[in-house]
């Protein structure tokens, strides 16, 4: 490996889309500074390393992993693991590694009903024989492994000793650069800080003006055409603005579609999904409970609205296990 | 547990003003209430945020009470209770969706004055709840998948 | 018998490993192409708003999110029967054409290209996108990332963030251009179809113009005859947006040609129990295994696969190049699976000049982009051409418009049998008795999987060429017998 000042940089996924390896190639021209700056060490999208060299490094061998997606199977947290163990410095790197994200809205089902239903119920399946995926199968050479689906997508601070948080589905280009330069610097703040994020809310970032707000109707995107100039929610199209934390850009709201949340609950909240319910019903314009109840039963999927991407890292996490959507104990 | 039978675990967000009050009387004048309310003290129900609520029950409660002043005339800040039937059918909305029966979660508004109304609630809700089980939530987030 | 392990294949999209099974003459008796993620899209979708699955789809893949985002959009007019106006529609394909073109030229210098630019054998410091731009040149290398990045603004500019946009919804689209960013659009379309015409001489230098190249384009253990997928216009023409999708048998001939309501009828999907993807194949012909040929329901839908359904190109240049590349190659259609990095250049061609046309286009700024569904939701199904391949979406809904069940066969699962097959007739070839296996071998039997996935690239420059492997042999006992390592 060249130069002992090269910062040793490895990068992984769990179970991601591969949003944020395309985040850091983002970068564009400012890779060709991060080449200078550090030595890539794993990075499966771009690299051929195995997972062998890195069981072969040394413990803290690494200087910072930077690891994305959410713990879904045992495979991701044995990588979790051996990765911590091999890492000075464990980044938890934008929203499925940080919170859950989508993947984290399977919280709402379990093993047994994903599996019932991609493998035996879906339209297009042709499976009369039952099959569905098992840990370890026997084919006619021998044997083959696959890792257990876990019942409950979790972050991987609830299962791994995480040093900092990235936030955002995907982490934003200047965002993650500021990170970089951070950790080159050594400028990093407290452990188990967020980084690459502000102090704000989205809505401190966003185009449009904001009215007080009275809402006695709420609509879904595809109902009303708003005007382009007053803020989405005093229109009555519930925008995860109030409760999200700031620091990527308000680029959906440049082009008048609501922000759904994905950079993370706004500082000092604790609660995401109860946060941006909070929000939604101070701004119901009803002065009795009838009325209160008529305009927010409009809002269908409360979990899917308030939880959209942080549903692991909720104060319940997923939905009662054992019971199926609708069911309650 | 008490003879080995489930003994409900419940928390009772209640305002200053009204429930406490009716809560307090109902206490001195010696109306018998079961043990397993537990209540905390918010000067108006419109202070309760629906993250107290969850956090109750993630942390262990099996049923939880937000009471406070009779809308819309009662509340000592005007329209603080105002604020609470706003949030409230959401909230229950959500625990839906979590599922957690809607007998776990009572809302609603009992005055000062109201102490057997008060009494009457603790015992009933108590019951409820024993009839639906441990919610048990923190052994559920506890689990860990082998 | 003796196990070999690849494991993680690596410049893909996603997780998988692949698992070799020697016998004990040393011959391999059977490779396994095992996808051990899942995350459950299908199961999650139900109990969501119709019209949010927009924004959760695309979270299935961060590196086409723009295609799941587009086939969310048309199954959700079609669940809403509502027809966007004509403006949205060309602003889909606009925004959609730019796509296409930053996804095809990741792929083909960064993923998939130092194989085939710097040839399967080099050594493995060598083999990636610093290899590359040593090889062509530091100019080249800024000009791909320019490129790339200027084709990325047009998706920035309608769909608010790059990865993952916001911009279609039911009925519509959220963002119509103005005569300004029109301008902009116009400007970066003429030089991404530059860039496409250089792109394309590139290939035909580096690599069409090497002997040893071109036999491996043409060779057997790169070749295989199946059922090609993909969709076409009116004028049987490639689209990637929108039209009917085609499929030909492997003489060429038109096996099918169904709207997207009628998917359930053409594609079924098999379940094994040693990977967590499934297996779609050809209803009407029946699974016969990971077999190739007529009476195999195996089919692909590659970028090859598009041209070798359709009957040429819609765009001038683009036909040219087609044209050239059926000649070279002895005719329609092409079973030679490399040359499937020609037809996706092509493909950027194209994009590139549907780009300009449709930035050219009389409409493009009306600012008319939207129409309010009226009717009550049900059902719908929206099929665009992922880069990868055909992306079908299918939402079952209530009255309300919340989803009861969905339905997603996804671009690269389309291709799950015949990478199958594909990587084992790799390793057959390359892995014999008698020859010891090297770095080399295995990184032709990865190459079989990785011509199919152009969904994952990485324009990192930053590839310090640390390529370390390690083999791990056992006999029929389970005994460790040999290690091969390189650079650990």
């Amino acid at each position: 490996m060249a130069g002992d000042q090269k910062l040793k940089l490895a990068l992984y996924w769990a179970a991601s889309c591969g949003g944020c390896e395309i985040a850091v190639v983002e970068l564009r021209e400012k890779l060709l500074v991060l080449d200078q700056l550090a030595d890539i060490l794993f990075w499966p999208v771009a690299i051929d390393t195995k997972y062998k060299d890195v069981e072969a490094m040394a413990d803290q061998h690494i200087d910072v992993c930077l690891f994305n997606g959410a713990i879904r199977t045992s495979e991701n947290e044995h990588m979790a693991h051996l990765f911590r163990k091999k890492s000075k410095v464990l980044v938890a790197f934008g929203s499925c590694a940080h919170e859950g994200c989508i993947p984290g809205l399977a919280n709402l089902n379990d093993r047994q009903s994903v599996f019932d239903y991609v493998y035996l119920e879906s339209p297009s399946v042709d499976n009369p024989d039952r099959v569905v995926p098992q840990p370890m199968t026997q084919i006619p050479e021998g044997e083959i492994n696959i890792p257990k689906f876990y019942n409950t997508v979790k972050t991987l601070a609830q299962v791994e000793d995480v040093d900092y948080f990235v936030p955002g589905c995907p982490p934003q280009a200047p965002q993650i650069w500021s990170v970089i330069e951070a950790i080159v610097a050594g400028t990093l703040p407290a452990k188990g800080s967020v980084v690459g994020a502000n102090e704000k809310t989205v809505c401190d970032e966003c185009k449009y003006e904001r009215n007080e707000k009275k809402v006695k109707k709420f609509y879904r995107i595809h109902e009303i055409l708003p005007d382009r100039v007053h803020c989405l929610f005093d229109q009555g199209i519930i925008c995860a603005g109030p409760a999200t934390r700031g620091g990527c850009g308000a680029l959906c709201t440049k082009v008048d579609i609501p922000c759904r949340g994905c950079y993370s609950g706004a500082p000092h909240v604790v609660d995401q999904g109860a946060a941006l319910l909070s929000a939604v019903a101070s701004v119901v314009d009803a002065d009795t409970e009838e009325e209160a109840r008529r305009i927010v039963s409009e809002i269908s999927d409360p979990i899917g609205t308030f939880y959209r991407f942080g549903l692991p890292n909720s104060l319940l996490r997923r939905s009662r296990l054992g019971k199926q959507q609708g069911e309650k104990s | 547990m008490n003879n080995g039978e489930f003994e409900p675990r419940i928390i009772a967000f209640l305002c200053n003003w009204c429930t406490y009050t009716a809560a307090d009387a109902a206490g001195v004048a010696r109306m018998e209430q079961p043990a397993n309310v537990d209540v905390i003290r918010v000067m108006c129900t419109g202070r309760i945020e629906p993250m107290f609520i969850l956090k109750a029950f993630a942390e262990g409660a099996d049923g939880v009470i937000v009471s406070g002043c009779h809308p819309p005339g009662d509340c000592h800040y005007n329209n603080g209770n105002f604020k609470t039937f706003r949030r409230m059918p959401l909230v229950e909305a959500l625990l839906g969706q979590f599922g957690i029966d809607e007998g776990r979660f009572h809302w609603g508004w009992i005055s000062g004055a109201e102490a057997p109304l008060w009494a009457q609630l603790a015992r009933n809700f108590t019951e409820q709840v024993r009839a639906l089980g441990p919610l048990d939530w923190k052994s559920q987030k506890a689990s860990k998948e082998d | 018998m003796k196990k070999i392990t690849i494991d993680p294949v690596t410049r893909l999209e996603g997780h998988g490993r692949i698992d070799l099974f020697l016998n004990d003459e040393g011959d391999v008796a059977n490779a396994y192409m095992v996808i051990p993620e899942l995350r459950g899209f299908e199961k999650f979708a139900q109990g969501r708003r119709v019209e949010e699955l927009t924004d959760i789809t695309p979270r299935i893949c961060g590196v086409c999110p723009e295609a799941h985002h587009l086939a969310s959009t048309k199954a959700c007019d079609a669940v809403y029967h509502v027809d966007p106006p004509p403006t949205a529609k060309k602003l889909r394909e606009l925004f959609y054409s730019a796509f296409f073109v930053a996804d095809h030229t990741v792929h083909f210098y960064i993923l998939g290209g130092p194989d085939f630019v710097m040839g399967p054998d080099a050594p493995v410091a060598e083999r990636n996108i610093l290899g590359v731009i040593h090889k062509v040149g530091v100019e080249v290398g800024t000009r791909v990332i320019t490129a790339r990045g200027k084709a990325m603004d047009i998706i920035g500019l309608l769909g608010g963030r790059k990865i993952h946009p916001t911009f279609g919804l039911p009925g519509g689209v959220a963002k119509f251009i103005t005569e300004e960013e029109r301008q902009q659009v116009e400007a970066t379309a003429r030089e991404e179809i530059e860039f496409g015409l250089f792109s394309l001489q590139l290939f035909k230098d580096i690599v069409l113009g090497n002997k040893e190249y071109l036999d491996m384009i043409l060779s057997d253990a790169f070749t295989m005859p199946t059922y090609y997928m993909g969709m076409v216009d009116a004028n049987n023409k490639v689209n990637f947006y929108d039209g009917k999708i085609r499929v030909v048998d492997p003489d060429g001939k038109e096996f099918v040609k169904y709207s997207p309501n009628e998917y359930l009828d053409v594609i079924a999907e098999r379940v094994e129990p040693w990977t967590y993807l499934k297996f779609p194949y050809l209803r009407k012909v029946g699974w016969k295994g990971l077999e190739t040929g007529k009476d195999s329901g195996v089919y692909q839908a590659t970028p090859l696969s598009r041209l070798n359904a359709a009957d040429g190109m819609a765009t001038p240049r683009a036909q040219a190049e087609y044209e050239e590349m059926y000649k070279t190659l002895g005719g329609k259609p092409v079973h030679h699976l490399l040359a499937t990095y020609w037809a996706r250049l092509i493909e950027l061609l194209y994009g590139a000049e549907r780009l300009l046309e449709l930035s050219t286009d009389p409409e493009i700024t009306n600012p008319h982009v939207r129409n309010l569904p009226t009717e009550k939701p049900t059902e719908g199904v929206g099929i665009v051409e992922a880069p990868r391949g055909t992306l079908t979406h299918h939402y079952v809904t209530d009255e309300k418009g919340i989803v009861l069940k969905a339905n997603l066969v996804v671009g690269t699962t389309n291709n799950y049998a015949p990478i199958s097959i594909a990587v084992k007739k790799a390793a057959q070839a390359v892995i014999q008795r008698g020859k010891d296996i090297t770095e080399g071998m295995l990184n032709r039997v990865e190459m079989a999987f990785r011509l199919y996935d152009p969904c994952f690239g990485c324009a990192t420059h930053t590839l310090p060429g640390k390529m370390a492997l390690e083999v791990r042999i056992y006999d029929t006992a389970g005994n460790l017998k040999e290690v091969l390592k390189r650079n650990m």
